[in-house]
């Protein structure tokens, strides 16, 4: 009876499905977020994981391209990416080779496509009138409102190079602080006036009242015509058409813009950041961050195709199979909330998840090494059809001293020497070993690998701390970082002030348990050079303010790159940049005017040979200075099921989704031979239970004879 | 007794006050209004002109506690304290930090929670009484001693423990119900199942002890010697007299957490994905959301004040000899 109460309300042969039975068999990808997206507004939202979602819905006019290494930008809504126009203080325009201290000017001018409409929205439906439907609500409705359903009518318009132009201009308005003004505003000229303009105005209305901002002039950014538009910036800046690539820069159109500036939408948490309005593959039609994500096709998507070349062996992996066909592949992607990982990882083993990471408690169940040192798929995973995706991320995560410290900083002999020992001290192939399973590759210098600048094998080793041998870079010896230490006067690590062991300091915000043997792992490599060590455990906030005052003396840091250039990685070190005063994104506050030089110069100029010698010359200062011990660059390891294709790493692209297909039958079959229910067990509780309630119902009985005499 | 409710209601505001400060000298202790500006506009490319401008935008830019600048009552009013929490009083919870109602982020999120606690607390006060019940009927056997040695095993044991292993037993090795998940209406049923019977079953140790040390207090009293002697059954001697009478100190447990039951579990919700209140308040912890912060624990404060008050009048009802004045 209990069974026929249950099988009803699961209704599928699979009873752990957590999905309705109706899904069975559809075209949806099934994925998971840990962390609730805040912002969903192109102008906003900085973050990878709120790029997952909007990066599918809203389209800048640029790319990168899906297969092809290095990455490489391709149009999106654009018709081609354009190249810079130099013009030099007098407006006149330069060849292309022109030196960068002579351009005062780059003008890029986008012609995007005519025929890309936006997803249906009720911003753009229009009444019997002609006026719009949906904007000028009453009080009444507006408070009847909770999300978007009511509206019921919809439509779309074609997407207009002006909608561009509105969205830089949105990145000016204060009251949306956008991430990237601050630096926007150094290059697209008029922007930080626009900022002055807008806030003004502002004060002149209601707090809620919608600003038209199509009647602000914005000198950097121009429509030509209803489909091109011309952006203008100060100087030289090659990473800007990076830039563009990313949701900052992608359309908005100024209808959807009005529409929720309506009063009283915003008490209604009907805005922006909530719900989307894009041109893209797929449209957010579910947006409950506390549970689930959905976005579905979008059924005005504009023609875009599957690429058909890529770099060597995509086509051995079946990733030019598709080649030429219309995307997206899939007609749904529901993201649901995974916040602990052991539910995400047992949930993608029973095929609810298409796709999963590894965290460090799954590792050993998922991956191996193999003798040669290779990583491979335990034979679970293997019969199970699971395939393993490696890639190593264009991060850096290193070790910094604070050049501002009287003890490790400086430029000084003795600190060069000490933060040299030091580098050689820490090693960060153990490290990764014993803290991340292998994944990692130890750094030899600020640039990762996949960015231009980053060299392979003995010319891009770090002399300081390695030596090459015949079977690559080896960590220099201890004895070779004592020598470094007496040589800058600290011999077997006795601080000659004190007479004691040096004492340096290491902010650290892990602060729980699992953060005790990574710390007692670093205590013991100081203990190598009889360097004590002294753990300085903090929150995240105050670590903070000790590293923006300039209290901390060595810490940990990390960069993810936002765009695939080595000046995005040079930057952290480049003075100007420092953290204390400036606040800017040199935690170690290192200031060396070589490499500042080298910088200013090599920021601006397009990959190339001339490039490349400035790059190695920068990481030979630095290599040489060493304000960072250059600690690792991660590597991500992700698992897919047999039935997902396409699937390669990206770690530029955010718009992947509309490149995977997958095999929804072979997903049905598999999940239901891997979860049928297991009922004997329960069976045999029953069966317990029962026998132990027989001697009690008898003994029961025993007693209430007894007092009934 | 409604002079009793209105004196109750009465002392509950200091009380609120005094939490209300409490909760906002701990948070701002931690957490400054340029950390919060930080956490909201996120980590990368973050200008000291950003920050000033979250915090005028979010009222932030005002002295914590006291303002010094202002004159007469300005000086109280005029700072992060008085407006952030003054509207708390009316139920008007404001907005979040990240810019939502937070009020209807509750009204929404309060079910889920409700949906998981209240069977939990139902059937497992029926479950545990019960048992109880059983091991007072025992009390000396074989079965009265392994059961308690049961019970204090199951007490011993970390919560964590029963959602991990109901989670591995009934999801991954049975493959039963889903290890994870909600979903609205009655498709919420499949994904309640778990987390309810891994709840009913976390709280018999301790709730099975301690209703028996309760029963064994009464099952030697006079009434019952009474009753038995009247020719009662065992049964309606343990639940007609001595249940009735072991309702008081049983009451002092429960009716006090039932409001608190909306306010959700922290981690079941977070392990088992229940979108309910317990997750809203660890999410608003760690994105350093003061707003939601202080509207949760103001609501807890509420909710357990009138759990209190519930309690006394409760007393009334199962006891004449009590009265409240």
């Amino acid at each position: 009876m209990w069974l026929a109460m249950v099988i009803p309300v699961f209704g599928q042969a699979a009873w752990n499905n957590p999905y309705p039975a109706s899904d069975d068999g559809q075209n949806i990808l099934y994925s998971a977020f840990a962390e609730r997206p805040k912002k969903l507004d192109p102008a906003r939202s900085y973050s990878s994981n709120e790029y997952i979602f909007i990066a599918n819905i809203y389209e800048p006019p640029f790319q990168y391209h899906y297969l092809k290494r290095p990455y490489t930008l391709t149009p999106l809504t654009a018709v081609a990416v354009p190249k810079p126009v130099y013009y030099d203080k007098r407006d006149r325009q330069l060849p292309e080779d022109a030196a960068s201290s002579d351009i005062a000017y780059s003008v890029y001018t986008i012609r995007i496509r005519d025929d890309i409409q936006y997803q249906p929205h009720p911003s753009f439906a229009r009444n019997e009138a002609g006026d719009w439907r949906y904007h000028r609500l009453s009080p009444a409705e507006i408070a009847s409102l909770h999300n978007l359903e009511p509206l019921t009518q919809t439509a779309t318009r074609t997407l207009r190079a002006a909608d561009y132009v509105y969205q830089i201009k949105r990145l000016a308005d204060s009251r949306l602080h956008s991430p990237i003004f601050s630096l926007m505003s150094e290059y697209i000229i008029g922007l930080k006036e626009l900022a002055k303009s807008i806030s003004d105005a502002r004060k002149q209305t209601a707090k809620d009242a919608y600003l038209d901002l199509n009647a602000f002039e914005l000198a950097g950014a121009k429509v030509l015509d209803d489909v091109t538009y011309q952006i203008r910036i100060h100087g030289k800046y090659p990473q800007f058409l990076y830039w563009m690539a990313m949701p900052f820069f992608a359309p908005m159109p100024f209808e959807a813009d009005r529409f929720f500036s309506q009063p009283g939408l915003f008490e209604q948490n009907i805005t922006l950041d909530w719900y989307a309005v894009g041109t893209g593959p797929y449209m957010l039609t579910v947006n409950d961050p506390n549970r689930k994500m959905v976005l579905q096709r979008n059924p005005n998507f504009h023609r875009e195709v599957y690429p058909d070349e890529g770099e060597a062996g995509d086509a051995g992996r079946g990733l030019l199979v598709d080649a030429g066909k219309e995307l997206p592949f899939i007609d749904k992607v529901i993201f649901s909330l995974e916040k602990e990982g052991i539910p995400y990882w047992n949930k993608f083993l029973q095929g609810y998840y298409d796709r999963s990471g590894i965290s460090a408690e799954s590792f050993d169940q998922a991956v191996r090494f193999t003798a040669t040192g290779d990583t491979d798929l335990t034979a679970d995973m293997k019969d199970n059809g699971i395939r393993l995706q490696t890639s190593v991320a264009a991060s850096s995560l290193y070790f910094g001293f604070n050049m501002l410290d009287p003890v490790v900083g400086g430029h000084s002999e003795r600190a060069r020497k000490l933060r040299q020992a030091i580098s050689i001290t820490i090693d960060f192939e153990e490290q990764i070993s014993i803290f991340r399973n292998g994944r990692g590759i130890v750094a030899q210098g600020p640039i990762p690998p996949g960015i231009f600048g980053f060299k392979e094998g003995k010319a891009g080793m770090n002399p300081v701390v390695y030596d090459w041998r015949e079977d690559g870079p080896v960590r220099k010896s201890i004895a070779v970082a004592r020598q470094l230490l007496s040589e800058a006067g600290y011999k077997n690590g006795i601080n000659p002030k004190t007479g004691k062991p040096l004492l340096l300091y290491f902010e650290s915000t892990g602060t729980g348990p699992e953060d005790k043997a990574r710390l007692d792992w670093m205590r013991k490599q100081f203990d190598k050079l009889n360097i004590q060590l002294v753990i300085r455990a903090t929150d995240y906030n105050r670590f903070q303010d000790k590293m923006r005052t300039g209290h901390a003396q060595m810490f940990t840091w990390g960069w993810n790159a936002d765009y695939p250039d080595p000046e995005n990685f040079m930057f952290l070190l480049y003075g100007p940049n420092k953290k204390v005063g400036n606040n800017g994104e040199n935690a170690a506050n290192y200031d060396n005017p070589e490499f500042n030089r080298l910088f200013e110069q090599m920021k601006d100029m397009d990959n190339s040979p001339e490039r490349q010698r400035i790059i190695d010359r920068m990481v030979a200062i630095v290599r040489h200075d060493a304000p960072w011990a250059w600690g690792y660059h991660p590597k991500q390891f992700s698992l897919e099921h047999s039935w997902l294709y396409n699937s390669k790493p990206n770690l530029m692209a955010n718009n992947t989704l509309k490149y995977y297909r997958l095999d929804a039958n072979l997903r049905t079959s598999k999940r239901e031979q891997w979860n049928r229910p297991v009922l004997w067990p329960v069976i045999v509780a029953l069966f317990l239970l029962a026998a132990i309630a027989v001697p009690a119902i008898s003994l029961y009985r025993r007693h209430e004879l007894q007092v009934r005499g | 007794m409604i002079a009793y409710i209105i004196r109750r209601f009465f002392y509950a505001i200091p009380i609120l006050i005094g939490v209300n400060v409490i909760t906002f000298a701990l948070f701002f202790v931690l957490n400054s209004p340029d950390d919060m500006a930080r956490a909201q506009l996120g980590v990368k490319r973050v200008t000291n002109e950003a920050i000033a401008s979250w915090k005028a935008d979010y009222g932030y830019d005002q002295p914590l506690l006291i303002n010094t600048q202002a004159k007469g009552l300005a000086k109280l009013t005029n700072t992060i304290f008085y407006n952030k929490s003054i509207r708390l009083f009316v139920f008007d919870f404001g907005r979040s930090d990240a810019g939502r109602d937070i009020g209807y982020d509750i009204s929404q999120r309060m079910w889920p929670s409700l949906a998981i606690a209240l069977p939990i607390f139902i059937i497992g006060i029926l479950i545990n009484i019960t048992f109880a019940m059983l091991l007072a009927f025992f009390r000396g056997t074989y079965l009265d001693v392994w059961g308690v040695v049961l019970c204090v095993v199951m007490m011993s044991i970390s919560g964590l423990f029963y959602i991990i292993g109901g989670q591995f037993l009934l999801s991954k090795f049975l493959h039963l119900v889903p290890i994870s998940g909600y979903d609205d209406g009655l498709n919420a049923i499949k994904f309640l199942i778990l987390p309810v019977i891994v709840g009913i079953i976390g709280g018999i140790g301790s709730g099975t002890r301690l209703y028996r040390t309760l029963y064994l207090e009464e099952i030697h009293r006079d009434y019952v010697r009474t009753a038995r002697a009247k020719g009662l059954s065992e049964f309606r001697v343990l639940f007609g007299h001595v249940l009735k009478n072991a309702m008081i100190p049983i009451l002092t447990g429960v009716v006090v957490v039932i409001p608190l039951l909306f306010i959700g579990s922290l981690v079941m919700e977070s392990f088992f994905g229940i979108p309910g209140l317990g997750s809203y308040t660890i999410d608003a912890i760690n994105a350093q959301d003061f707003a939601v912060v202080r509207a949760m624990v103001f609501l807890g404060s509420v909710l357990y004040i009138v759990g209190l008050m519930l309690t006394d009048i409760s007393y009334t009802l199962v006891d004449p000899r009590v009265r409240l004045s």
